[in-house]
């Protein structure tokens, strides 16, 4: 296609927290100063500047990327913002790739953050206009009961348990015990989470991901660039997104297919033909429990409803074979919704080139697959990593 | 030249966290606004007929001649084929339960004390598949099932006002 390599080559975040007493500006610049410190770059050795972000709505302020655009180092460069709801921080780096890909820019900062907090008195507050104006909202709906709707039809679909969907939360908050930024990371067992409150069957509070705070910073090189600038490039293999129709009670709502075609155009690029087997780590999208098999399934890396007996016989662990979430995923490092999306890529970013910690996962990984998802179970963002 | 590497564990993360109390007791500046945004939202052809006949106690929908579906809620043109529809079709004011849930709490996380019951309700004589989102009602929480058959229980005719809620609900069949 006449496209040129990109590379990932530096990665930054912010703690990821309830309520940050930074603000969204102050946020962006010290995730993205991060980025750029970890390569030794200034910001006079960017191109251009993607940010992503998710609604207005969050923080009060109309067309906040212009707001935010100080704090991401935008200032004067060529800046974009770019919004698919939770789908965002997977989408912002497929942004930043066609910046460069294209040949247009040879350096992009792509910086995702969130302050949910603001949002009074509860962020969900600002996902109740999703809904249908006409043949939805007067029905009274709240943002949790279509993830109810979509986890019940897809357990009843595979005979899915709690039990099995609960093993997720305990796994991934497990995980994020090791993430330095972590929100929710801590050792939980299977009972305590079907222990916790049910706030919408079958949704237990212990399988729903925290609002948060937070931003994450990468910074995309050309190839030449990035050879110039680091011994560990990781390159952005394959890129895939894609949206479904709004009518979501006429899609089946056990299968995300809109993950499924977005999976396999980043696929096709990366020249994945056996995902389960080509992939050596995963971070699919985990806002809720059952949201990380049922985006496994998406993006192929098993059948339909064989996701969990992956999670139970501990092939997604982070010392399996397929570690699905090692950085403790949205569950336990937090949901600072764009920023969290970046977070994968970030985590993926490290993995690859080994600087993982105590998070890192054994052998040495090669391809790694993020995802992202949104909106009303329509948005499929996808990129696949390579060392 | 290759420039040094600084990994992950080189940083110290900033962000600081905010205590609930820090925060709620107000012992750091905040500074609070509400703004309030009014619409009035134009329903168009076929949404339009779909409420005229909420209010006379039926249930409409479109038809695309090269699907053949006959799509709830009605629409003027297909997102499949991107045809225009072509047909109004009555459909049923009975349905299957494609799925549901229980929810105990409100949007800002306040407990319900009677657990509201969204569905999807798969919709007779619409083609396969085709849902609406609704409440279910009229029954034990307990007892609710996906593939449950329903049927709508409408608003007396004189209080219906052209609204998906001039069905209060749907209750077993
Ligand atoms: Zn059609």
């Amino acid at each position: 296609m006449g496209m040129r390599r990109v590379a990932v080559i530096g990665a930054g975040m912010t703690r990821f927290v309830r309520r940050a007493k930074e603000t969204p500006k102050e946020l962006s610049f010290e995730a993205t100063r991060m980025a750029l410190d970890s390569c030794e770059m200034t910001r006079d050795d960017i191109d251009c500047v993607v940010h992503g972000t998710a609604p207005d709505a969050f923080d009060g302020v109309h067309m906040k990327a212009e707001y935010l655009c100080d704090g991401s180092g935008g200032v004067g460069k060529p800046y974009t913002r770019n919004y698919v709801g939770g789908g965002t921080g997977v989408f912002a780096p497929i942004q930043g790739w066609y910046h460069i890909a294209s040949g247009m820019f040879d350096t992009c900062l792509v910086v995702c953050e969130e302050k949910m907090s603001s949002c009074q008195p509860h962020p969900q507050g600002a996902f109740l206009t999703i809904f249908d104006h006409t043949t939805e909202r007067a029905l009274g709906p709240n943002l949790l009961w279509i993830f109810a709707l979509e986890m019940n039809r897809y357990m009843q679909t595979h005979g899915i348990t709690l039990e099995e969907i609960a093993a997720v939360s305990v796994q991934n908050k497990g995980n994020a015990l090791d993430h330095p930024c972590a929100q929710l990371g801590k050792k939980t067992t299977v009972k305590e989470v079907l222990e916790s409150e049910v706030l919408a069957w079958p949704v237990h509070r212990e399988m729903v991901s925290p609002t948060s705070d937070g931003a994450v910073a990468l910074v995309l090189a050309s190839e030449e660039v990035a050879r110039r600038a680091t011994p560990k490039p990781v390159w952005i293999d394959g890129v895939g997104w894609t949206l479904d129709t709004a009518y979501w009670c006429t899609r089946d709502l056990y299968y995300p297919r809109y993950v499924e075609t977005a999976a396999r155009m980043a696929y096709d690029m990366a020249g994945i033909t056996e995902p389960d087997r080509q992939i050596d780590i995963a971070e699919p999208y985990d806002p809720f429990a059952y949201k990380m098999l049922h985006h496994m399934e998406g993006l192929m890396l098993c059948g339909k409803g064989q996701a969990p007996k992956l999670v139970a016989d501990g092939v997604t662990a982070r010392h399996g074979r397929l570690p699905c979430c090692p950085s403790g995923g949205l569950l336990g490092v937090g949901n600072p919704i764009a920023a969290a999306g970046l977070m994968k890529i970030a985590e993926l970013f490290w993995q690859l080139r080994g600087e993982a910690g105590k998070r890192q996962v054994p052998g040495t990984p090669r391809k790694g697959v993020a995802q992202a998802w949104g909106d009303l179970m329509q948005v499929g963002t996808v990129v696949v990593m390579g060392a | 030249m290759a420039k040094r590497v600084r990994s992950m564990q080189d940083f110290d993360f900033r962000g600081t966290a905010l205590s609930a109390d820090e925060f709620s007791k107000g012992k750091v500046i905040t500074t609070t606004g509400e703004p309030h945004a009014e619409y009035a939202w134009d329903c168009g052809p076929a949404i339009s007929r779909y409420l005229e006949e909420l209010r006379n106690g039926r249930l409409i929908a479109r038809w695309c001649k090269r699907c053949n579906r006959t799509m709830l809620p009605p629409r003027m043109f297909c997102e499949l084929c991107w045809c225009p529809t072509t047909e109004w079709r009555f459909v049923r004011d009975t349905g299957i339960v494609n799925t549901f849930s229980l929810c105990n709490i409100t949007w800002d996380m306040k407990p319900l004390k009677t657990p509201q019951i969204p569905a999807v309700i798969e919709i007779d004589g619409a083609s396969a598949g085709m849902g609406i989102m609704h409440l279910i009602g009229g029954c034990d929480p307990r007892k609710v099932r996906i593939g449950m058959k329903v049927k709508a229980v409408w608003k007396p005719a004189a209080e219906r006002e052209g609204a998906i809620t001039d069905i209060l609900h749907f209750t077993p069949a």
